[in-house]
């Protein structure tokens, strides 16, 4: 039993941090909003670091790491709002092609795919739209046949427009047929199945680091902010406000933490600790964001405060890889379908 | 990272559930809020420390095991899982036994440590006055230096098990000329002796939970003073930070409620809000349960714990009211009656008083706010 991240992880993470606390700023991201909301250069520099092979193995030009590796880095992009699509590229749809690694088409794009030179766009069930296909090399799209892979620039994109001004969404068509079929459908249920665990695994994380980074504005907003002539976060109804969101905070980080360590079971237990952590780290998220939103009084509610792009990263990142509902029906599955002794807190189906 | 326990903690947890399942009273004991009732617990801390179970994680030389936390908490685990009674002495091994560990001398430890582990003595905690509740640092009760005895005068109140307990501890002006933090000491006194005068207050369940203590020139030894004099503010905040960060609530507890919660549920026919109530409480229980294995790991690899150890308090306390009202609400009209036996009417009154002891809410609020987020002070 070792609950706790290794050096090395927590230095991944802290450089990632560092490197967006610089490059990836309010103000970049105001300036984004008129240019495409993407900002090559940033992902050139997250490359670099090797964070979109991060999960794909060595002999394949990836990092040969794991989802503990890379949920810091997930949240790490939550805390800035990142708008490049890393931990989607990184932590789903690109797994998802090296698991076919041994097919030719899939092949072809992989060294590319694992140093960021291509994205990897995945059209899943879970999702009615599909993101960030534009800027992406190859598309994926799950059909009820089966898997699909095309190159991204042969397909017919509609843009659909997102409250999230960085969130990039599109109704894709595509000519699919036997020969863009990457794997039938029972072949490919258990990767589709995996990449939807990990794409709710990591947009929980994201939102944890959405839901720190909003009660951390709004306790800079608390200590600055004079009225009646001293700072609001002195006033107890400020300071309550606060202290709700990080206990919300800090009950749901160990349970995205646990939910990466354990995705890789697939059974009852681990698909319910994703989809409580989804619900709780979503659920910090909302909270957070409404509440600098409110601590900012005013400004909370114009554009020039930063609070409303958090506010809408988390809104869109709740109901993309299942929504509440969808979640909590998994919960309820373990919850009524296995005993609840506490002795069963990290139980797997293979034990 | 890796969350599987190894073999030997597998062993230690069949080991504990073995001993657990031959030894835990079948009947329900009397509430230990009751004469007959405080007697059977106590008999119970006997028969846990005849079985070196009663405080597990204390060093081998006072009756414990040296136990880590992770096997703390599988212990805690089979503890609740096989309904064994409520432990009478937590306050004793809990609270006041991690202070003295740190503070206490070794004549002190030798003399209480392996006592309090056998239940020969009970203890309670006087903390609270009058004037002093949530403002901890307002106490005025006092104890003067007369020879080598501290004469204890004052009124300390919501002192829990004191009705029936051997000892108190608590924090006593040594410097009658002092102000708020300073001039305090932590002191250990007999509540079975002169001077001591002891008025139950009846709790909101209507038995003697706590109690009024009256100290009119009682008297103490100076070396059951713990820690040195003066510093008794320092002292006791130790204790809190053990209460609110880990050794009073372990997640174990909440997870047997939850599974009992979710037995209910699956048993009646909960609407969709019952239903989404009794989830989130089954889920906060797990979170609580990873969130403290968490800690303990980071803990066991030189860690400390913080501030954020006030958010713990805040989440449990309102974690068991949840689960109690959310079994409550499954039982409709029999929800109110007496004497069901089945211990969520009992449970739910009792959750009541969690988000006002060991620290009111709205304190732990303001620390976290403050220590935490680095808020200004009120």
């Amino acid at each position: 039993m070792d609950f706790t991240f290794s050096d090395e992880q927590r230095m991944v993470a802290d450089t990632v941090r560092a490197l967006l606390a610089d490059r990836c700023t309010g103000a970049d991201l105001r300036r984004l909003m008129g240019e495409g909301a993407r900002d090559p250069g940033r992902w050139q520099a997250l490359s670099d670091m090797g964070l979109p092979g991060l999960m794909l193995p060595e002999a394949l030009g990836g990092l040969g790491l794991s989802e503990v590796d890379l949920v810091l880095v997930a949240e790490a992009c939550g805390y800035a709002a990142l708008p490049e699509p890393l931990v989607e590229h990184a932590g789903v749809a690109a797994p998802l092609l090296a698991a076919f690694a041994e097919d030719a088409r899939a092949a072809a794009w992989l060294d590319r795919v694992a140093a960021g030179a291509a994205t990897v766009a995945l059209g899943h069930a879970a999702n009615p739209f599909v993101a960030d296909p534009d800027t992406a090399g190859v598309l994926l799209i799950a059909r009820e046949d089966g898997l699909h892979l095309i190159e991204a620039a042969s397909a017919g994109l509609t843009r659909i427009a997102s409250v999230d001004p960085f969130r990039r969404l599109f109704e894709v068509e595509a000519e699919l047929s036997p020969d863009t079929r990457l794997a039938d459908a029972q072949t490919v249920a258990p990767h589709l199945a995996l990449a939807l665990d990990r794409g709710a695994l990591f947009a929980a994380a994201q939102g944890l680091g959405l839901a720190q980074r909003a009660v951390d504005m709004a306790a800079d907003y608390a200590r600055a902010r004079m009225q009646f002539g001293k700072p609001i976060g002195a006033n107890q109804a400020v300071k309550h406000h606060l202290a709700t969101c990080q206990t919300r905070i800090e009950f749901a980080r160990p349970v995205v933490y646990a939910a990466a360590a354990q995705i890789g079971q697939q059974d009852l237990f681990s698909r319910a600790r994703i989809s409580h952590a989804k619900l709780a780290a979503l659920g910090a998220a909302d909270l957070a964001a409404r509440a600098a939103i409110q601590v900012h009084g005013a400004m909370g509610y114009s554009w020039e405060v930063d609070a409303h792009f958090y506010l809408k990263r988390a809104l869109a990142l709740t109901g993309t890889w299942g929504d509440e509902a969808f979640h909590r029906a998994r919960v309820a599955e373990r919850v009524f379908g296995a005993p609840l002794d506490p002795d069963r807190t990290f139980a797997s189906a293979a034990a | 990272m890796h969350l599987d326990y190894t073999p030997e903690q597998r062993a230690f947890r069949a080991e504990a559930r073995a001993w657990l399942e031959a030894n835990v009273p079948k009947a329900r004991l009397p509430s230990f809020d009751t004469a007959e009732g405080f007697e059977a617990h106590r008999a119970w801390e006997g028969r846990l420390h005849a079985g070196r179970w009663s405080a597990v994680t204390w060093p081998e030389a006072y009756g414990g095991r040296g136990l880590d936390l992770i096997r703390w908490l599988i212990f805690e685990e089979e503890y609740w899982r096989c309904g064994a009674p409520g432990r009478v002495n937590q306050n004793g091994v809990f609270l006041l036994a991690p202070t003295l560990m740190e503070y206490g001398s070794p004549e002190q430890k030798a003399r209480f440590l392996p006592k309090m582990a056998s239940g020969e003595e009970i203890w309670a905690q006087a903390w609270s006055e009058p004037q002093a509740g949530s403002d901890l640092a307002a106490v005025r009760a006092t104890a003067t230096r007369e020879g080598d005895d501290y004469v204890l005068r004052g009124h300390k109140i919501w002192s829990s098990r004191a009705v029936f307990a051997d000892w108190a501890f608590g924090l006593f002006r040594t410097d009658p000329a002092s102000e708020r933090h300073k001039g305090l000491s932590l002191i250990l006194f007999p509540l079975k002796a002169p001077g001591v005068r002891i008025r139950p207050i009846p709790q909101i369940d209507g038995e003697a939970g706590f109690a009024e203590i009256f100290l009119e020139e009682a008297r103490t030894p100076v070396a059951n003073r713990v820690g040195a004099e003066g510093e008794g503010w320092a002292v006791c905040m130790a204790t809190a930070g053990f209460e609110r960060g880990l050794m009073l609530r372990s997640p174990a507890r909440f997870q047997a409620t939850a599974a009992r919660l979710a037995a209910l549920a699956a048993r009646g026919r909960p609407d969709a809000t019952q239903q989404a109530a009794v989830l989130q409480a089954v889920m906060d229980a797990e979170a609580y349960a990873l969130s403290i294995y968490a800690t303990a790991s980071r803990l066991m690899a030189g860690g400390r714990i913080g501030a954020e150890a006030s958010c713990n308090k805040l989440f449990w306390s309102e974690l068991d009211v949840a689960l109690h009202r959310a079994a409550l609400s499954i039982q409709g009209a029999r929800a109110e009656l007496a004497d069901t036996g089945d211990g969520w009417l009992d449970g739910y009154l009792f959750s009541l008083a969690g988000p006002i002891y060991a620290g009111a809410n709205e304190i732990q609020r303001n620390i976290v706010a403050e220590r935490v987020l680095g808020l200004p002070k009120g």
